[in-house]
């Protein structure tokens, strides 16, 4: 006997519940999740260990770290003392929530960020919410100013872009008005920053929008 | 590309469905694709096809609609429904575009293959 079932459910809702379950677990203690995507290479560990410096004694942090294979990000972002944990996904383009959820007993409650640094991809990771509360896509001067409408998933669904290695622009045919205004005709609601790891440009700015997001956070669940 | 995991949930929600429902197998599965889901539809049936094996839904039929992706133009007003994603307004070319849906990945209907009729309650 046949049955029809109308069922009307998205096919990632398992995913979208989990993550759901980590935001709220993370911001009722105050901990702002992010969730950094970008190609490989762009500067997602780079820019972690930067800010590792420059919120260290005012600030505590955690991150999780998604590869397909070795420690090696984890190990960077330790010896900058910051707690860190490695997912290997063995092959998977992105982080699932059930893969953070696995790692967050872990994770000590007492701390103001938590950073989710996925896989490099620009494509798959952003079909999977992590429970992040900001979503943070990079774009490298060397990648080319016209990616963020060939890939445009990962840009309309984030929330801060962070343009990276500005350092690099005389050398490069990069023109970042393009860039950023590729972006914003996406996904006008965009915070953007551009930045240099090696000069340090942009790093403040991030840094304390970073810190205004945490205490608006806070604010609101206090 | 991602489908495969895709699969895995999708086939994952249609298991606890069918025990729900003491279902001995699925033979229909209708889901909605939009173009900006981040899956190919295409990689979708063959993920589908090498996951199906010693599943619930071995047998099933996979039915795949492409949802359009609606865009207004910023420049001109209009608004364009297509398939496909593209960067520009069809009507004026302008690449200032306002995306509204589009992001639909959705398990939409089963068809379950149940072995007692189903009869009212005694």
């Amino acid at each position: 006997m046949k049955k029809q079932l109308y069922v009307l459910r998205d096919i990632l809702g398992t995913n979208q519940k989990v993550a759901a379950e980590i935001k709220a677990a993370c911001e009722e203690r105050g901990i702002l999740v992010l969730n950094l995507m970008s190609s490989p290479g762009a500067g997602k560990t780079t820019l972690l260990e930067k800010l590792a410096e420059r919120l260290a004694g005012r600030h505590r942090m955690a991150v999780i770290e998604g590869d397909i294979e070795t420690e090696r990000d984890a190990e960077r972002i330790r010896a900058k003392g910051v707690p860190a944990w490695q997912i290997t996904t063995g092959g998977a383009c992105h982080l699932e929530a059930r893969m953070i959820a696995r790692v967050l007993p872990e994770v000590s409650p007492d701390i103001d960020f938590l950073f989710i640094e996925n896989v490099g991809n620009l494509v798959c990771p952003a079909g999977y919410d992590l429970g992040e509360r900001l979503r943070i896509v990079l774009l490298s001067s060397p990648e080319g100013d016209d990616k963020p409408k060939k890939y445009p998933k990962a840009f309309l669904t984030a929330q801060v872009l962070v343009i990276t290695k500005s350092d690099l622009f005389p050398h490069l045919p990069f023109d970042v008005e393009r860039a950023k205004s590729e972006a914003l005709e996406l996904n006008p609601g965009l915070q953007v920053f551009v930045i240099s790891a090696l000069t340090g440009e942009g790093l403040d700015d991030l840094t304390a929008f970073l810190v205004a997001s945490r205490e608006a956070l806070r604010a609101g669940h206090a | 590309m991602h489908e495969l995991s895709v699969v895995a949930s999708l086939v994952e929600t249609i298991e606890a469905l069918a025990g729900e429902h003491k279902a001995k197998s699925v033979t229909g599965v209708w889901i909605k694709v939009g173009p900006l889901s981040g899956v190919v539809p295409e990689l979708l049936e063959s993920a589908f096809e090498m996951y199906r094996k010693g599943t619930i839904v071995e047998s099933a039929r996979l039915s795949i609609e492409k949802t359009p992706l609606r865009a207004v133009c910023r420049a001109c007003r209009v608004e364009t429904e297509r398939t496909d994603y593209a960067p520009d307004c069809p009507a004026c070319g302008s690449t200032d575009l306002e995306i509204a849906g589009g992001t639909d990945l959705i398990l939409e209907r089963i068809e379950l293959e149940t072995d007692e009729p189903v009869s009212p309650a005694q």
